[in-house]
């Protein structure tokens, strides 16, 4: 007898399923952004923890009013700060161990360079000398991407490749709110949930995308219940609360190190500065609003704890803050030197062997870079 | 002396076995894409890769172009050779701003510290009868996106030879699979397949002292049948095949056409902003003391891919060849 012949074959009944059903209530984010700076959570972080990061925040802090500086100064073509972002920045970067890889977006330097790239050579790109001046491999830090959200399926395959290699290797990847909206966010989630692929994402939803607000860019419950829809689990964190963020990090990159998959973590911040220096904020966003979040600056959160508890004296502070100056002072005398430029360096690097093209291409423009050294009377008489 | 059985193959089986030999060669090899694991792909191409070296090396992805090409960029810096395949043509556009984006450029970004040997496997062109997206000649996109290689082969024996050069590549190669020549048949020996030199080289496929054929992928078959036709106009035509459409073989191209003194370029993409301008742009500025007529271009028309009851209409054929080859201005000799 087939299955048609059965008795009660066409009583309506739910439909075969397709796959086992799955509880979403596990993969649901918290409904508040999760803290621990000003809880009692906060007694129990280890001290050295919290000295480390601020050491890393007041730095980064630096860091960001260096670079902006030298952006007026002429030294670099643009700067997207992360002012009032440092707590992400610099957990992204302390979250990982040695051998796992950060997939930076643009506004990421920091992260970068917390991560141990050498300040200048992070900016190269935003100086405008060469695209990525770091050695990715040196550090395990991606390029800095530009284009939104197309770094987060690199870090997928990245993972994706490892695990098949048998390393236990967590790549971590930063997107900011708008690039949440891309379609290569939703296709790099859903491919590292289907691999399992031991991937973080980390989304600083800072509240704009340039001046277009949260509201405009998504009608979801918040941008962390995103994760449930492909299967993985979402985590929405107080984003200036370092501590939270490197803990919630920390959880993340564990349960991925351990084959649990990836995480979704939205961190709620905001950006102090304008987009990039070329930018002008006040077009979208009032002084009340930028007001309420400095009384929610992250280096002050955790400068705060860490004083009330008498775990860094005045000594311990200023030793914090001369070392964020001697790095500042070191990236300026840096940053003002002119950087070398070949510009037979174009030619290079396109293929792995250069084309008859590209030799003729080079050929061509080291005889005009010859003829300017002759100066424009020899370059008249040439062509006569 | 042992005698070989040297078999007709078809094409698609060439490119198998390509992917085959590759994948137990290197096992940093691992090919990717829609249907290509269970199914062996819609064109059968990856059959049995998944049943020989394991759902990990020959992987079914969801169904995202964007994400399988970057995902593959993600592998490829750890290390893997990925092997994508895109369905049709006209659905690896998702996948557009990754290879421009990235595949294309992550060398020249990254002075060459972190290279992409990426094969991204395209099925291209007409002539099968497909309904609209199927028919695409996309080639001019990828040829205008400096980093890529771009290859396509029009033999059975190229087919394994080129993929083999590709896969092996350190540099990003889009590999162009004219669709219809899926099924031609050649003889090949694949257990003694022949060394295809290095991407980047021409081949002239018939000699010829009348005029150069320059084609390419699907067009290539079209141009031998128009010159076997020729002869009896008195028309000696040379073919040439340029199986890389980058980088560009200037050297053969003009030394055909330096010898014939005529042109004409075909492809089925469409003329204008087609590959034929950029060939026939290169052959002018060095064989112009040479030419007896200007270059001509027979391509395909500047419309959208037709409906495939009229694509025939579309489709440079024997005669649209032929007739240009008439317009190369024979006056003068006679
Ligand atoms: C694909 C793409 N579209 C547009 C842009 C231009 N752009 C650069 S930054 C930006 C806003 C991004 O906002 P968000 O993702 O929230 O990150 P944030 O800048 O706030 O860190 C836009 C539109 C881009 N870089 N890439």
């Amino acid at each position: 007898m087939t299955v048609l012949e059965q008795r009660g074959a066409y009583r309506p009944s739910p439909p075969p399923a397709w796959q086992p059903r799955m509880d979403p209530a596990p993969l649901l984010p918290d409904a508040e952004p999760y803290r621990v700076l000003g809880t009692e959570a906060a007694a129990k972080a280890d001290p050295d923890l919290l000295r480390r990061l601020h050491a890393h925040l007041v730095r980064g802090r630096r860091y960001n009013t260096q670079a902006t500086a030298l952006t007026k100064q002429g030294r670099l073509a643009v700067y997207p700060s992360s002012t009032g972002q440092e707590a992400c920045e610099v957990a992204a970067a302390l979250a990982l161990e040695e051998r796992d890889w950060l997939f930076p977006s643009y506004r990421d330097t920091l992260a970068v360079v917390a991560r141990g790239v050498d300040p200048v050579e992070a900016l190269t790109l935003l100086r405008g000398d060469w695209h990525t001046g770091y050695d990715p491999y040196a550090h395990r830090v991606a390029p800095l991407s530009t284009p939104l959200a197309t770094q987060l399926p690199h870090a997928v395959g990245l993972a994706h490749a490892a695990r098949l290699k048998g390393d236990d290797v967590v790549a971590l990847a930063m997107v900011g709110d708008g690039g949440t909206s891309e379609g290569d966010f939703h296709e790099a989630l859903n491919f590292a949930a289907v691999w399992r692929a031991p991937v973080v994402f980390l989304v600083q939803n800072n509240g704009f995308a340039i001046s277009v607000p949260l509201a405009k860019q998504t009608a979801a419950p918040s941008l962390a219940h995103k994760a449930v829809g492909y299967g993985m689990p979402g985590r929405l964190v107080d984003g200036n609360d370092a501590v939270a963020v490197h803990e919630v990090l920390g959880d993340a990159v564990r349960q991925a190190r351990a084959g649990g998959g990836p995480t979704l973590i939205e961190a709620v911040t905001y950006r102090i500065d304008a987009h990039t220096n070329a930018d002008d904020a006040t077009r979208y966003r009032g002084d009340a609003e930028v007001e309420t979040w400095r009384a929610h600056d992250p280096v002050r959160l955790l400068e705060t704890e860490l004083t009330e508890r008498g775990l860094l004296d005045e000594a311990a502070l200023e030793a914090v803050r001369e070392d964020a100056e001697a790095m500042a002072a070191d990236l300026r005398a840096r940053m003002n030197q002119d950087p070398e430029l070949d510009p037979m360096d174009l030619f290079d690097h396109v293929y792995a062997e250069t084309t008859a093209q590209l030799r003729e291409q080079r050929d061509l423009l080291r005889a005009e870079l010859a003829a300017e050294q002759d100066g424009p009377d020899q370059q008249e008489g040439d062509r006569r | 002396m042992t005698t070989v059985a040297v078999k007709p193959a078809t094409m698609a089986q060439a490119l198998t076995r390509a992917m085959r030999d590759a994948m137990a060669a290197d096992p940093s090899v691992h090919v990717l894409g829609e249907d290509v694991g269970t199914l062996g792909g819609v064109f059968r191409v990856t059959d049995g890769l998944a049943k020989e070296f394991g759902e990990d090396r020959c992987t079914d992805t969801p169904l995202a172009e964007a994400g399988i090409l970057g995902a593959a960029v993600g592998m490829a810096m750890y290390g893997l050779r990925p092997v994508v395949e895109m369905q049709f043509d006209a659905f690896a556009y998702p996948a557009f701003e990754q290879l421009v984006s990235h595949v294309s450029r992550m060398r020249n970004r990254t002075r060459g510290k972190m290279p992409l040997p990426i094969t991204v496997r395209i099925p291209y062109g007409g002539g099968i009868g497909g309904v609209e997206h199927h028919s695409d000649s996309s080639e001019a996109y990828y040829m205008a996106t400096p980093g890529l290689h771009v290859v396509t082969p029009a033999t059975v024996a190229d087919a394994y030879g080129l993929l083999r050069r590709s896969i092996a590549s350190d540099d990003p190669v889009v590999f162009l699979e004219p669709k219809r020549l899926y099924w031609s048949k050649d003889t090949w020996n694949p257990e003694q397949p022949a060394e295809v030199e290095p991407i980047g080289r021409a081949v002239v496929r018939r000699t010829g002292r009348s005029a150069t054929l320059i084609t390419y992928g699907p067009s290539v078959p079209v141009c031998l049948e128009a010159a076997e036709a020729a002869r009896a106009e008195g028309w000696d035509l040379e073919v040439i095949d340029l199986r890389s459409l980058v980088p560009f073989d200037d050297e053969t191209v003009c030394a055909s056409v330096r010898r014939t003194g005529r042109a004409v370029v075909v492809h089925e993409s469409t003329g204008f902003g087609g590959p034929g301008g950029e060939i026939a742009a290169r052959v002018t500025e060095r064989c112009f003391h040479h030419l007896e007529a200007p270059v001509l271009r027979v391509a395909g028309f500047d419309l959208p891919y037709p409906p495939p009851m009229l694509e025939r209409h579309h489709l440079p054929g024997v005669d649209r060849v032929l007739d240009a080859v008439a317009r190369l201005q024979w006056e003068a000799e006679r």
